[in-house]
């Protein structure tokens, strides 16, 4: 059987409503993806370590506590100065629009906000699956421009 | 950025040095079917494996905490089943680590079965040692007890635990499932709810009944710590006894005879013959082995 994509759904900073994360967690799962769970109050060296270690393709992060533009940006910084500029990176929860450029501008590529379809999420991770078989940039530390919308 | 695929040596090699990144791509690897044919070296196992619900993860993660201030380098490879519908899996054992995310003697990786035939036995010996090679001290498996070839992965180790808890009512299950016969130390989790100790008492009462009384019982909390100290100090004097060993072998080698069986090609063939009643089970298992042997010429 061909296992899609590793991904960790991680929950940053001091956030404990992972309602949703676990959500995306059984999507994910149910769409042939392993799925690694953090759970909740993680640092970013803490998920960057979990990145490593579970040789993970995919970041999805949940945020609700509004601390994503200043959380997200950093883990994104640390996966790149960890060498894994190929690790691509979602992010999902409350993001209010005027926030997503600093994400996106950190290498975030695609924002998922309530009332997201299941679907979409999936189709995102084929898309992401896509171009890295054709060795588009898709990853955190790669050519921005492309971003899921 | 061009995906660079760096080749398996320099991986290797590069994991060996202590590259955490390289670990985790060269484990990777070995789930695709890479043997990285390391030589033998000495090897540090322990197998942990009970029910679901128990605490094993929670367990295992007090025993981390305490053997990382002693000094150890400890690595868990903790498996979970993935589902046979979507070959998704949800992999939640970490989150129950308490410590697991943040220290350089401590590495953590899930591993989903994969659905692979006849489980996991043929990854698991080169990632213990790749482990053991890359200089982890403790190297901990963590399976579900429930399933044959779940509960063989444990066989892989050199010493096993078993954890059950309070109010499961089926210890009987586990003596059936011939999990006891296989453990060395068996710790009943959760003490902080009092029925815990009629599980122990239960356990011990079962145990006196049966010749295998050089299995140790340990009453302990995950939660507040009580009784970590001497299951550790038990998990560490443990050694193998012959017949014991005997056992584990046995288990080692039907968990490789399914594998070699279950990737068996004309295996849909066989399983329809079956079915249509042209042959008994007699002649395909006679099928089945004259199969292998032709395949090895």
């Amino acid at each position: 059987m061909v296992v899609e994509m590793r991904i960790v759904i991680a929950k940053p900073g001091l956030d404990g409503h992972d309602r949703g994360a676990k959500v995306i967690t059984r999507i994910l799962r149910d769409a042939g993806h392993e799925v690694i769970y953090t759970g909740i109050r993680k640092t970013p060296e803490e998920i960057t370590r979990i990145m490593i270690d579970e040789d993970a393709h995919a970041l999805g992060l949940s945020s609700l506590s509004g601390a994503h533009q200043v959380l997200i940006p950093k883990i994104c910084e640390k996966l790149k100065s960890s060498n894994m500029h190929d690790v691509v990176v979602f992010a999902g929860g409350i993001i209010p629009e005027h926030d997503h450029q600093i994400l996106f501008d950190s290498g975030v590529r695609a924002i998922f906000g309530p009332g997201t379809h299941s679907n979409t999420i999936t189709e995102f991770l084929s898309e992401v699956e896509n171009r890295k078989l054709n060795k588009m940039p898709t990853g955190v530390g790669e050519d921005l421009g492309w971003r899921w919308c | 950025m061009a995906l660079v695929l760096i080749e398996d040596s320099e991986l290797l090699e590069s994991a060996l040095r202590g590259d955490r990144r390289s670990l985790g791509k060269l484990i990777s690897r070995i789930e695709l079917g890479f043997n990285p044919g390391l030589k033998k070296s000495k090897t540090w196992t322990l197998g942990v494996t009970g029910p679901p619900g128990v605490g094993k993860s929670t367990l295992i993660g007090s025993m981390i905490s305490e053997w990382v201030r002693r000094g150890e380098r400890v690595a868990v490879l903790a498996v979970d089943p993935s589902s046979p519908k979507s070959g998704g899996a949800l992999l939640g054992d970490r989150m129950r680590m308490q410590g697991s995310d943040s220290s350089d003697s401590v590495y953590v990786r899930s591993i989903a079965t994969r659905n692979h035939p006849g489980g996991l036995s043929y990854f698991i010996d080169p990632m213990i040692d790749v482990l053991a090679a890359a200089g982890w001290s403790k190297i901990i498996i963590e399976t579900v007890g429930s399933g044959q070839s779940q509960t063989r992965i444990a066989a892989f180790t050199d010493r096993i635990l078993l954890v059950e808890g309070p109010d499961r009512g089926d210890i009987i299950q586990a003596e059936k499932a011939g999990i006891i016969e296989l453990a060395d130390i068996i710790a009943i989790n959760k003490s902080d709810i009092p029925s815990a100790k009629e599980t122990f008492d239960s356990i011990i009462y079962s145990l006196d009944m049966s010749k295998s009384s050089n299995v140790d019982v340990h009453l302990v909390s995950a939660l507040n710590g009580d009784g970590i100290i001497s299951l550790i100090a038990s998990i560490e004097k443990c050694h193998n006894y012959e017949d014991e060993n005997f056992i584990r072998l046995k288990e080692r080698l039907l968990s490789f005879w399914d594998s070699r069986l279950l990737s068996y090609p004309d295996l849909n063939d066989l399983l329809e013959q079956l079915n249509t009643g042209t042959i008994t089970l007699d002649e395909a298992s006679d099928m089945v082995c004259k199969g292998l042997l032709e395949e090895e010429i």
